[in-house]
């Protein structure tokens, strides 16, 4: 009883004097960035409704890929509160897996049976692949490190994403290099918007991968095993977890997404480059954080955001354009830090002592 | 008393080095009497650019180990301020600014257009804005945990070098010259010469006096009270507020003495290639400058030292002429150069698997940084 009286009594207790203002400038500040927002999307509304949806829907798709991506650094983030620098590395082997395997190992260019069967297996065999080194690199140099000071961690995951990049330069050269796909080039054309074959494909695809995903987190054992080790890995092997086990569970799902945004991503763009994971990892961070990191919701409604934000940047008339989208996406994920370090749907967190 | 004789040990030590280091390139290299092995040698392993370009690194390693190594504060953004600091550099000792004419104490004639302040003078401003965009950055984030601050310094460190790269146009307005980048900077003025782009003996000394300040400074904080407060914030954070150490105040002034080195760093790498190029700054110069930090001991300024020293080598030297070796011997054709990720990353993973604390530890972070091996050895072991 007097345990829950005195959570009652920390809930009436507001802050102080300090944490009010703060909180107060955080609001105020949210306000003003909410209304130039619908300011900006107001007045391109207006000015070209058209072309509004149409980056909208390229948005969205870019969003579906993000977020295949940002999963992989919140489950892993969830389970260890580790940022794994090296993951959208990975996502750029899983691109470069993909047109290999495509193209090179089973000679696939065009979009006939073939190609659709190459196409599902490839999907299959990038997120074997991934996954695979993903528990890989948690195997060998991240378990290590569990009880580490954060810095080691984080710095390891930065070295792990300069050797993935290393593997990538050896593997696809250091120029970008253009790969033929076994999509269909076309469309189909709704009020006016073009949805391409590549948007539907990527929908078809991503989307079970999102939703079995949820399922495996919420409604199997292991996902109960996960959610009970990034609660607490002691107590949670003292209830008999395998907390090592659901550790590489884990890196094995978020490598698996990874491979599976990698061969999307090849598909629909048809480009690679070993520095491809740099810049989509970045991305991919940023929504995971928008969205509240560690929150698997979060990482998709954060992920379909920032897609929709960056198409909307690049592609409306009135926008700074394609050649700030970076800054404009770390923008957002500086303000996020600053104002929300929570993010949109995940919960707040303290330092643990 | 053993403090002082210390210092003026390793000051002489240093003093000696770059006495010789100096005679041997600026006497000894154009020396006709040199026979030409030692010189093809000494041109293919040790060229007079790397060693300045070496000191370069030194300079901003060791800012980036008042934040890193002293604070414990991860930053991956730290190419930012090098880029701050180089376009300091670009836009006060150019004609870049043609349309005015501003001189003070510039190292070229008066009626030359643009504005050239004296490199001295210089080196303060750029060390100042980025000790200013330090403090800016880190005053709303320095309350986050410790990998969010990173991210966000990662972030930071990616929007300063785009804004450069595509600023030749900001509202009409040529901030950077975008991918032309700004070329041809003022001669250093060097009492009594002016030190050109070519003059590599004496931008030596320049900085070697440079690399001087930042392990005089360096050290000199560590030993007084903010350093301690520093290692105090990085030891354990709670308990050092609980003792009464201002957290935001010691951060912010870790993260402005850093970001002042890197403006250091940035004029001075500016005046080194004689011009500042919006796609040098990327990504990838903040990892080289943690590994030189990592590998050769957060904390330690002589490790910091020889980790960059060593690493800065490998990068710009080492590795190609090693490659061109290699290649000409046994009549292969590997790309050397392009195993600089490898060698980069490698040198971060196994540094912090296996020797946690550098190649010269720092005493008090050995027992830090493994601490956590203790707590582990202690637990019973799972079952596999």
């Amino acid at each position: 009883m007097g345990k829950l009286k005195a959570t009652v009594e920390a809930k009436k207790f507001t802050g102080t004097r300090g944490q009010v203002r703060r909180k107060r400038i955080e609001t105020s500040g949210a306000l003003i960035i909410a209304a130039l927002m619908i300011l900006w999307l107001g007045v391109n509304l207006i000015k070209s409704p058209t072309q509004f949806a149409q980056v909208t829907v390229l948005g969205l798709r870019n969003g579906l890929l993000y977020a295949l991506i940002a999963l992989g650094y919140t489950l892993v983030y969830g389970i260890i509160e580790l940022i794994n620098f090296a993951h959208g590395d990975l996502f750029m082997l899983g691109a470069l897996f993909s047109s290999y395997f495509i193209t090179i190992w089973f000679h696939q260019e065009n979009s006939n049976l073939a190609g659709w069967l190459t196409f599902v297996a490839a999907l299959f065999a990038a997120m074997l692949f991934c996954g695979t080194i993903n528990v890989l690199i948690e195997r060998l140099a991240y378990r290590k490190l569990r009880r580490a000071p954060k810095l080691a961690p984080l710095i390891t995951a930065v070295g792990m994403s300069f050797l993935l990049q290393f593997v990538g330069i050896k593997w696809n050269g250091s120029t970008p290099r253009q790969w033929p796909t076994v999509i269909p080039h076309g469309e189909y054309v709704w009020f006016g918007v073009i949805i391409s074959h590549v948007t539907i494909i990527l929908i078809l695809v991503a989307a079970p991968l999102l939703g079995s995903l949820t399922f495996v987190v919420n409604k199997t054992k292991r996902g109960k095993a996960m959610r009970a080790t990034a609660q607490d890995q002691d107590a949670a092997r003292l209830m008999g977890i395998d907390v090592n086990k659901t550790i590489s569970f884990t890196f094995a799902l978020g490598g698996a997404l990874a491979g599976a945004a990698g061969l999307l991503y090849q598909q629909a763009i048809g480009t690679t480059n070993y520095n491809l994971g740099f810049q989509l990892g970045l991305i991919a961070f940023t929504s995971a954080v928008l969205g509240g990191i560690g929150s698997l919701n979060g990482a998709v409604l954060g992920a379909l955001l920032i897609g929709i934000i960056q198409g909307l940047n690049d592609g409306l008339p009135i926008a700074l354009g394609q050649k700030w989208s970076q800054t404009v996406v770390f923008t957002i994920l500086i303000l996020i830090l600053v104002l929300k370090p929570a993010g949109l749907l995940g919960k707040a967190t303290t330092e643990k002592v | 008393m053993v403090a002082i004789s210390s210092q003026r040990k390793w000051a002489t030590g240093y003093l000696i080095a770059a006495v010789a280091l100096f005679i041997t390139y600026q006497f000894l290299f154009p020396w006709d009497g040199l026979p030409m092995g030692i010189y093809d040698t000494l041109q293919l392993w040790l060229p007079p650019m790397a060693v300045n370009e070496a000191l370069v690194y030194v300079i901003c390693a060791l800012g980036l180990n008042i934040v890193v190594g002293y604070a414990g504060l991860l930053d991956l953004g730290y190419v930012a301020f090098w880029a701050i600091g180089g376009y300091c550099a670009g836009w006060f000792m150019s004609e870049f600014f043609y349309m005015i004419n501003i001189h003070f104490y510039g190292s070229v004639a008066k009626a030359a257009p643009g504005i050239h302040i004296n490199f001295w003078v210089v080196l303060l401003i750029g060390g100042l804005v980025c000790a200013f965009f330090g403090v800016l950055i880190g005053a709303p984030t320095l309350r986050l945990k410790s990998d969010y601050l990173a991210i966000v310094t990662l972030g930071f460190g990616e929007i300063i070098p785009q804004i450069f790269y595509n600023g030749d146009d900001i509202g009409g307005f040529n901030l950077s010259n975008g991918t032309k980048g700004i070329t041809i900077l003022d001669p250093i003025p060097a009492g009594i010469k002016n030190v050109g782009p070519f003059d590599f003996g004496y931008k030596f000394i320049v900085f070697v006096f440079l690399a001087f300040v930042m392990i005089f400074i360096s050290l000199r904080l560590r030993k007084g009270r903010l350093g301690r407060a520093w290692l105090a914030i990085r030891e354990d954070e709670l308990a050092a507020s609980m003792m009464g150490v201002p957290l935001m105040q010691t951060k912010l002034a870790a993260y402005a003495v850093g970001a002042f080195a890197g403006g250091l760093g940035g004029v001075a790498f500016a005046t080194h290639v004689d011009g500042v190029y919006a796609e040098r700054f990327n990504f990838t110069i903040s990892i080289f400058l943690l590994a030189m930090v990592v590998l050769g001991g957060m904390g330690n300024v002589w490790g910091v030292i020889l980790g960059a020293l060593l690493l800065s080598w490998m990068n710009s030297t080492g590795l190609p002429a090693f490659g061109q070796t290699f290649n000409t011997r046994f009549e292969t054709e590997i790309n050397f150069p392009s195993f600089t990720f490898l060698l980069f990353g490698l040198v971060l993973i196994l540094m912090m698997l296996y020797k946690r604390e550098g190649l010269i530890p720092e005493s008090r972070l050995r027992l830090i940084l493994h601490e956590g091996d203790r707590e582990e050895d202690l637990s019973p072991k799972e079952s596999k």
